[in-house]
């Protein structure tokens, strides 16, 4: 893959902001929107009028249970009379909303661009909102056999557990260290001081997936605002810079490779990696946030990003290198198991985290190691896409 | 500063229905002849992103992004997807060459309106949950029928200027090839055709049609390399008006005069209809938005009636509008319309489009709207 | 912020969301999806019996299901092969849930099949392979991970009762 570096305008992060993640929030999406998306700019010192441009992102259609939903939430951003528009690449959305923002700002397109992201899944209320991942699949091969989503993210972490020799008990350890990190995140859903006995003997869905080997179903919108150097430097003295991004997409063929390695975000993160020099991700970077909707995909995505040895990554955990003040924090936000997963909402959570935590601005979820470099990455589609930023301070 | 170029084009389809191909097997045949176009190109190595504009209750599949890679060469590559139109990715493909990181964007749009079997509830689930959808409009052109209300009072035009439009755009679709629904129709079959939601009778609305479009755009510096008779985007603009209808001013379409303000200064156009050897190539899917959006971007005035009387926009005057017909005579293949119009005016400025050819074509004026429900709008300015 | 305070959001129960909910809908969205070329054939082989596949000469790769481009190669696939409905399991799992998260009496093994072609060899990068159930296995068989690597068969529906589906194969079995 050829990727230039004659980029010569940088983009800056200045704000953040989330609503509460629920199972059922009261507020319409255009409501979470606008919450999030006044928090983000309050944060950053700007009005909504400051603003030129509004990228945003939201995964399926059908859980909003509106057609064109973007243009139907916009106007919570403040959409009237601007440019907007709408990314998407399912589950990897969240942290890909930033990386087309990058663009768009980096281009001179814009210069005050403000980042949302938003998924209201209780509105698909009957029977389930899984039931909307009915669709999901291929619909002449596989919708056919009538899948559970689950079906999909058990088959990949039964091939894991059989390739990389890790067990149940280990990947317990991530759902038990990112839901006790998130009893410090004010926004958090799904936050509990759990034992592996309680991820083993809850409820078993498709096995090997137990109940609490997933994060929940949750309404909520997260922002961010991002600006030219120009115009960080005249709202704030500690910007936090984009320093990389990567995105990489594979075939709709998931039942033809091999599971057990995500070879789509090992690219997203090389590419994103070369952007910001960085030739051993190990020592560079110091606070990651990867996705982490079933336990098993911190390990797997660790692994993928190279921040861990293939195969490599439940020893990392089982030691505490991952734990908010290991070496390498790993999703000291609590991530999607405890914070919850509006999906779109819930990857910008992981970015917004790393920009709180490169500030220094976390509180109590701050992490020991003065973070310099942070990542964020996120997955999505049938086993498909990556997607991956740095953020700089 | 990076300039982009328009490097390659191709499609497949534009018929009403096209049951031989899969959309993934007609996006490959589109993607396929513009590589070609651009100089046979490999996407494997030449290219180093894809863009692809598409929504998941247009195609019935949920996260449908999920489809995107495979057939436009970008498996394993960087690829995603824009709910928008074609346009919209257009503009995405030129950020992402402008801030540097990129040299060489696909864009992808595609629609297959004649597989989804209840298009009406489709549009419907598009209105706002709350406080449209429950109304249960009886046609899906109720909204657009009392924008073109608003639009014609305000501006004085009558039924019979929108019948102008409609018998010189149909016309100049016999000149298409991709424009089946092209035909010669006189002003007073025009007048006594049945209404569909007044003051919009048949012949206003533009039927739809399945196509898919790929474009290939690129720096400067490679595209050189590839041709010396390059098709320059000078400006690209895009906005959205406020979602909430009654909130909207009806008479003028905001969302594209916002687009063609920012388009143009991009550009540095002052004024649009100074520009040389111009064609505009224009969303005309209701006969009413044509005019709407001629006033709306500059191109025309409150005597837009006088305008269409001394033919002006007619393929011999000083502004020819969809000189080959444009959405009544091609059909609207939903997020692909914008490329369908990008693509006419693509031809024209590299001298391609046949009998529908403007003699010296130098700039083209490209607009796109998102369709029903939606108040979003794209310019894109191309330059030889 | 006048009448409104800014604040994060106003969670609900399920009890209060459903005195809430004043709007419900349900979207009316049907579609009749062409095959495609690729799938029509493969449809059609199934009907006989048969699991066809694509092969790109240029890289050796099979695409069941078949497409009629090859994505790492952008071109054109080279010829139709045949799989001899026969494959090893990738990997399983044993669901205890339907789609739409309603428990199952018996647990239901799933599982993705890599499929032999004949004349082809695969690594376990890229291949050829289905996902689809599992009849004679048991979920103890899949939690010992025995079931990995098991040699399975495609049992077919009786040719009379097959529509030309990927349920034209009622299940694999392990031989």
């Amino acid at each position: 893959m050829r990727f230039n570096l004659r980029v010569k305008n940088r983009v800056a992060v200045i704000g953040a902001g989330l609503t509460l993640f629920r199972r059922r929030l009261l507020e319409t999406p255009q409501e979470m929107v606008w919450i999030a998306a006044s928090r983000a700019l309050e944060q950053a010192g700007l009005d909504f009028r400051d603003i030129d441009c509004v990228i945003s992102g939201s995964a399926p259609d059908a859980f909003d249970g509106v057609h064109l939903k973007g243009e139907y939430y916009s106007e919570g951003a403040g959409v009237v009379g601007k440019p907007h528009i709408r990314v998407y690449v399912g589950g990897g959305t969240g942290v890909f909303v930033p990386v087309a923002a990058w663009w768009y700002v980096a281009s001179g397109l814009c210069r005050r661009a403000l980042v949302v992201a938003e998924e209201k899944m209780s509105s698909a209320a009957e029977p389930h909102p899984q039931a909307v991942f009915r669709h999901i699949w291929d619909p002449l091969v596989e919708k056919p056999l009538n899948p559970n989503l689950i079906w999909i993210f058990a088959l990949e972490m039964h091939r894991y557990m059989h390739k990389c020799r890790v067990s149940k008990e280990d990947i317990a350890l991530v759902s038990i260290k990112n839901k006790r990190n998130a009893l410090d995140h004010p926004s958090a859903q799904a936050a509990a001081d759990i034992t592996v006995d309680d991820v083993l003997n809850s409820p078993m869905l498709v096995y090997p997936v137990n109940r609490l080997d997933i994060s929940p179903v949750s309404d909520g919108a997260a922002a961010l605002v991002m600006v030219s150097e120009e115009w960080a430097r005249r709202y704030t003295d500690n910007p936090i810079w984009v320093a990389g991004i990567g995105f990489t997409l594979d075939t709709t063929s998931w039942t033809n490779r091999e599971l057990s390695f995500p070879v789509y975000v090992r690219n997203a993160a090389e590419m994103a990696y070369r952007m910001a020099g960085i030739d051993n991700p190990v020592k560079s970077i110091d606070v990651v946030e990867p996705y982490d909707p079933f336990d098993y995909k911190e390990l797997h995505h660790l692994e993928g990003l190279g921040l861990a040895p293939r195969c490599g990554a439940a020893k990392l955990t089982r030691e505490g290198v991952t734990a908010r003040d290991g070496d390498l924090p790993t999703c000291p936000s609590g991530g999607l198991l405890g914070v919850g997963n509006p999906i779109a909402a819930a990857g910008l959570m992981k970015v917004a985290e790393i920009f709180w935590q490169l500030r220094g601005e976390a509180g109590a979820r701050q992490v020991k190691n003065d973070p310099v470099t942070g990542l964020a990455q996120a997955w999505g589609d049938l086993m498909q896409a990556g997607t991956v930023i740095i953020l700089r301070r | 500063m990076v300039e982009v170029a328009v490097i390659g084009m191709g499609y497949s389809g534009f018929s009403p229905s096209t049951p031989h191909l899969s959309f993934r097997e007609m996006v490959y045949e589109a993607a396929k002849r513009a590589y070609i176009d651009a100089g046979d190109i490999d996407p494997r190595r030449d290219i180093d992103a894809f863009v692809s504009c598409q929504e998941d209750f247009w195609e019935g599949v949920s996260i449908s992004d999920e489809f995107a890679p495979e057939q436009i060469g970008g498996v394993l590559k960087p690829v995603y997807t824009v709910a928008g139109d074609g346009l919209q990715c257009i503009a995405s493909a030129v950020a992402m060459i402008k801030s540097g990181a990129f040299d060489v964007v696909a864009v992808e749009a595609h629609g297959k309106p004649s597989e989804i079997s209840t298009l009406s509830d489709i549009v419907r689930f598009s209105f706002d949950p709350i406080y449209v959808r429950p109304l249960d409009l009886a046609s899906i052109h109720a909204l657009q029928a009392i924008e073109a209300r608003a639009f014609m009072d305000s501006f004085n035009i009558s039924k019979e200027a929108l019948g102008l439009y409609v018998v010189m755009s149909r016309r100049n679709g016999l000149r298409s090839s991709r424009a089946s629904h092209a035909s010669e129709i006189d002003l007073d079959t025009y007048m006594k055709s049945d209404m569909v939601s007044d003051p919009l009778s048949e012949h206003d609305i533009a039927p739809f049609s399945d196509a898919a479009i790929v474009a290939v755009l690129a720096s400067d510096t490679v595209a050189r390399g590839y041709s010396d008779d390059l098709v320059w985007v000078r400006g690209v603009g895009f906005a959205s008006d406020i979602y909430t209808y009654v909130f909207r001013d009806l008479s003028i379409d905001r969302s594209a005069r916002i687009a063609a303000d920012k388009a143009y200064k991009m550009a540095g156009i002052d004024s649009p209809k100074s520009l040389r050897n111009l064609v505009v190539e224009l969303d005309e899917r209701y006969s009413y938005k044509a005019l709407q959006t001629l006033i709306s971007i500059g191109l025309a005035g409150p005597d837009i009636a006088r305008d269409l009387e001394s033919g002006v926009f007619n393929r011999s005057g000083a502004i020819p509008v969809n000189p080959g017909g444009g959405a009544l005579s091609e059909g609207v293949p939903l997020e692909a319309h914008g490329l369908a119009r990008l693509l006419s005016g693509y031809e024209q400025l590299k001298g391609r489009a046949g009998s529908a050819q403007i003699d010296d074509a130098e700039n083209a004026i490209i607009h796109g709207w998102r369709g029903f429900a939606t108040a979003t709008s794209s310019i894109v300015v191309l330059s030889r | 912020m006048g009448m409104f305070r800014l604040r994060g959001g106003t969670s609900l129960s399920d009890r209060e969301f459903r005195e809430i909910v004043k709007e419900s809908s349900e979207p009316r969205a049907r579609y009749s999806m062409t095959a495609g070329q690729a799938y029509s054939r493969f449809f059609e082989g199934l009907k006989n019996g048969v699991i066809l596949g694509t092969v790109c000469d240029s890289c050796g790769m099979v695409f069941i299901p078949p497409k009629i481009y090859c994505p790492y190669c952008f071109r054109s696939v080279s010829r139709w092969v045949e799989s001899s409905g026969e494959g090893k399991v990738f990997t399983a799992v044993a669901s205890y849930i339907s789609a739409d998260v309603k428990p199952l009496d018996k647990p239901e093994i799933v599982a993705v099949i890599k499929l032999d072609v004949p004349g082809y060899r695969f690594d376990n990068y890229r291949f050829p392979g289905i996902m689809h159930r599992i009849c004679n296995a048991s979920d103890e068989d899949v939690k010992t991970q025995r079931i990995f690597d098991a040699r399975v068969r495609a049992r077919w529906l009786p040719k009379e009762k097959r529509t030309g589906s990927i349920n034209d194969i009622e299940c694999f079995e392990v031989v």
